[in-house]
């Protein structure tokens, strides 16, 4: 009876051990919309441990009232249901704050004697998780900080830390951060946050693939033809110029979101879903991809210029508050990338972000290869495509050829589709949600690990040089209009990008 | 500005297939007012109601919220009728955001006669979505109705908490639990308690404390003892205690003893006053005299552990009411997800019955 707790069998909501959650960067804006906010709904859900603090970590100056009424002020605006005041009001009562730059050692012995006293109000060592929202130069002092005090490791409870993205801004970085914060923490204490992960619909690929024999035979070099995965903004960089124009498209969402998309798609069925098993698979195919060599030959560039979304005339990328105005930062960005083993050796997989583009959509195509006869009088009828989409409208599209209603045998693509809204009355929680309790949990499966951040970066890093080396005016295309030409240089013969 | 479009029909002494052929061509009518209205495909639901209540029932559904299913069906009964009148309502959101879906939600309100009963399933079969689950609820106790769908409907939704008789209801939630999934909503009312009290053996410490259980002391509404049987029925079984006959010594007092592995627990089931269905606490007494006792409180549950040196401390297990919209919301929801520890509670909280 005490190996498992028999009570815990059958729940939907699984108990998570008391926990102190410490925020790094509790007043920036990550926790003000999204962490706080989440913490808030797992309590709203009853999903919170049995036992559970919040301590606000940051710079600001102010007393814990203060960081109770941001937190309040926060959540009443971002929360994703309508706060309870009564929970609210018993999850912030004891919430504590600690000013202070990151790198002062007073600021670690207070947080040291906070967790204590916490303890012992508490009756019993709590597990305590750090999460680091910062600006990602605090990363490695913090993680530091936290060892010279001791605070990375507790005989009697767990400690994790939470690291949010970017993970560095190089390879060299990457794994120079890998290092500092092994030297602190065990792999098992560290989760690597890439929110992309935490999403229902990112999850559903491993359910889409694993869970349906129909698409298995298929997926492979002989049925498939190419694929192309599309991250598609239709909003500038907005206030944002300060991180955006030091990070471009390719580090802000190729390098982590859209290579996590590309892996669950390429992976091979792990043995089961743990959280090793499933990450081997991923980097698998991350070691898979060659580390690109002719630059120019399977990437591109461009920035949006002036231009009109819905209507309204907006600033080209150049115009927009706090760029410079000679920046080569590219705001889009296409990849062609190969995944060389058994499976897909020889399908070239089309990668592409960009701002200022006609909607917001992320989505994966897989283009099928056409049928070997067609036997109706020559009609040129389009292959069968798989649409993935993550957003805005999640689901699964299949488009087949059909007769066309007359006389003639006249063949037309249509849509066969699934919606996952249609079909699930439950709200999918934010990604946050699910990720800060994973981590808790000590959950590993939807966070980055140190092998698989490295090799993410193996394959952005000779791109970034190779574009940061070479300055110049970039190609550019119209706000809001469909992604520039000079992304069909990427394209192998016969292929054609989608529409956005 | 309204927020909710409706398209109506409705037609007297109507049959089956009219009703089914103007939802169809309504649904195809809504589509083509917008591409962004699709009809919801989840659940089928039908309600078997009284028609003199029916009103407080549609009240209810209201409540759920998003938690609606895609077709619900109102069968409302009148004991003297004779013919079919029907109300079919396809409604969406009136202003549905571009480049996201508005999802339609379908209602049939068909008033029947009691002599439609027994053969219930010829009406409502041509009226389901094929090949989505279809639950029934009879929350006025049309029990034979219950029985009349059985061959179309692979859910029923009940609430043990609403029959008089706790010993019937339990009985009959196990005989439809043979082939059949059975949501309860006393059971979901108890989710949050049953989900605290695992969380606190879930420590490998607090874990070895199971075994030392000596008493239960369970407080709950005066019209919850089912709810309350449930729960110790719930520990019974997930526990490995040996279930047994529990006294009444008094009204709203129900208590017995069982064996477990580690020794005889007794168990106290008491009726207390209470704004709401439900539980109001529950105390758990181990052998050394330490306890830990949960109990309803402002922001979710307020837990109090005792040592045996009669040191407390409290502390409150946040969680938001979720109100009786919410748990029909929840009881609809769970309709897609069998809950495999549901059927050994009910069978040990017989044992207790017994």
């Amino acid at each position: 009876m005490t190996e498992t707790n028999p009570l815990s069998e059958g729940l939907e909501r699984l108990p998570v051990v008391p926990t102190t959650l410490v925020i790094f960067g509790g007043t920036g804006d990550l926790a003000k919309r999204k962490l706080l906010p989440a913490i808030y709904n797992l309590a709203h859900e009853g999903a919170l441990p049995e036992r559970f603090n919040l301590v606000g970590v940051s710079r600001s100056d102010m007393p814990h009232d203060d960081y109770r009424g941001m937190a309040i002020t926060a959540i009443r605006a971002f929360s994703r249901t309508k706060p309870d005041e009564a929970v609210l009001e018993k999850l912030l009562d004891e919430i504590r704050y600690i000013p202070g730059t990151f790198d002062d050692p007073e600021v670690y012995e207070r947080l040291g004697a906070t967790l204590a006293e916490l303890d012992a109000s508490a009756g019993e060592p709590m597990a305590r998780t750090f999460y680091i929202s910062t600006a990602p130069e605090f990363f490695p002092v913090i993680v530091e900080k936290l060892g010279e005090h001791g605070l990375n490791l507790n005989d009697r409870a767990d400690v994790r830390i939470v690291i949010e993205k970017p993970f560095g801004t190089s390879l060299a970085e990457a794994i120079d951060l890998n290092r500092r914060v092994l030297e602190v923490f065990d792999e098992r204490q560290v989760f690597r946050i890439d929110h992309y992960l935490g999403k229902e619909t990112v999850q559903n690929m491993l359910a889409f693939r694993f869970a349906n024999g129909m698409f298995e035979p298929l997926w492979n070099r002989n049925y498939i033809d190419h694929v192309q995965i599309t991250a598609a903004e239709d909003i500038g960089i907005g206030t944002r110029a300060g991180y955006y124009d030091n990070a471009g498209a390719l580090r802000d969402l190729v390098q982590n979101h859209m290579l996590q998309l590309l892996t669950l798609l390429c992976m091979e069925p792990p043995v089961v879903f743990s959280a090793d098993e499933v990450r081997d698979e991923k980097v698998k195919v991350l070691h898979a991809i060659k580390t690109p060599e002719k630059i120019d030959e399977m990437a591109v560039r461009a920035q949006y210029s002036r231009g009109v979304v819905a209507g309204v005339e907006v600033n080209g990328y150049l115009d927009e508050p706090g760029v410079p105005e000679d920046s080569s930062t590219e705001t889009f960005a296409a990849l062609r990338l190969e995944v060389d083993n058994w499976r897909w050796a020889g399908i070239p997989f089309y990668l592409r972000t960009g701002k200022r583009l006609p909607r917001r959509v992320t989505e994966i195509a897989v283009v099928l290869k056409p049928v070997p006869h067609m036997a109706f009088g020559g009609q040129n009828v389009p292959p069968n495509q798989l649409i993935l989409t993550m957003q805005p409208n999640e689901g699964v599209s299949l488009s087949l050829g059909a007769k066309v209603p007359g006389t003639r045998m006249t063949i037309r693509p249509v849509n066969m589709e699934f919606l996952y809204g249609t079909a699930f009355i439950s709200q999918s929680p934010e990604a946050y949600e699910r990720l800060i309790l994973d981590a808790m949990r000590g959950e590993a499966t939807l966070f980055t690990r140190n092998d698989e951040a490295e090799a993410q970066w193996r394959i952005c890093d000779p791109i970034v040089s190779h574009w940061e080396s070479h300055p110049r005016r970039l190609a550019q295309y119209p706000a809001g209009s469909q992604p520039p030409g000079v992304a069909d240089r990427l394209l192998l013969e016969g292929h054609k990008w989608r529409a956005i | 500005m309204p927020t909710v479009n409706d398209t109506v029909w409705r037609e007297q002494d109507t049959t089956p297939a009219a009703i089914e052929a103007a939802l169809r061509e309504m649904l195809i009518e809504r589509h083509a007012e917008s591409e962004f209205y699709v009809p919801a495909r989840v659940l089928n639901l039908i309600c078997v109601v009284d028609r003199d209540w029916s009103g407080e029932i549609a009240n209810r559904l209201r409540a759920v919220g998003r938690f609606h299913p895609s077709r619900t069906i109102v069968c409302s009964v009148s004991p003297n009728r004779s013919s079919l009148d029907a109300i079919a309502t396809v409604a969406a959101s009136a202003h549905p955001e571009p480049g996201s879906l508005a999802l339609t939600r379908e209602t049939v309100v068909i008033d029947v006669g009691a002599r439609h009963i027994p053969h219930l399933d010829t009406i409502i079969d041509p009226l389901v979505v094929t090949d989505l689950a279809t639950m029934v609820w009879a929350p006025h106790g049309h029990w034979d109705a219950v029985d009349a769908l059985r061959g179309m409907s692979q859910i029923v939704l009940l609430d043990s908490v609403d029959d008089p008789d706790v010993a019937g209801a339990l009985r009959r939630a196990t005989g439809l639990l043979e082939d059949r999934n059975v949501v309860d909503l006393a059971w979901i009312r108890s989710a949050p308690w049953r989900e605290r009290i695992a969380a606190s053996f879930d420590s490998p410490a607090r874990r070895l404390d199971l075994v030392r259980i000596r008493g239960v002391e369970l407080r709950h509404h005066p019209y919850s003892g089912a709810a309350g049987l449930l729960l110790c029925g719930w520990l019974t079984s997930r526990l490995g205690w040996k279930p047994a006959q529990l006294t009444r010594p008094e009204p709203g007092r129900a208590e017995g003893t069982v064996v477990g592995p580690g020794g005889e627990v007794t168990l106290t089931l008491q009726s207390v006053p209470l704004d709401v269905p439900g539980l109001s606490g529950i105390t758990l007494r181990m052998e050394d005299g330490s306890s830990l006792s949960l109990e309803r409180g402002r922001g979710g549950l307020r837990a109090t552990r005792r040592t045996p040196a009669g040191v407390e401390s409290s502390w409150t297990l946040l969680g938001a009411s979720r109100g009786e919209g919410g748990i029909l919301g929840e009881g609809i929801r769970q309709a897609l997800m069998r809950d495999e520890i549901y059927g050994p509670a009910l069978r040990a909280t017989a044992g207790l019955l017994a």
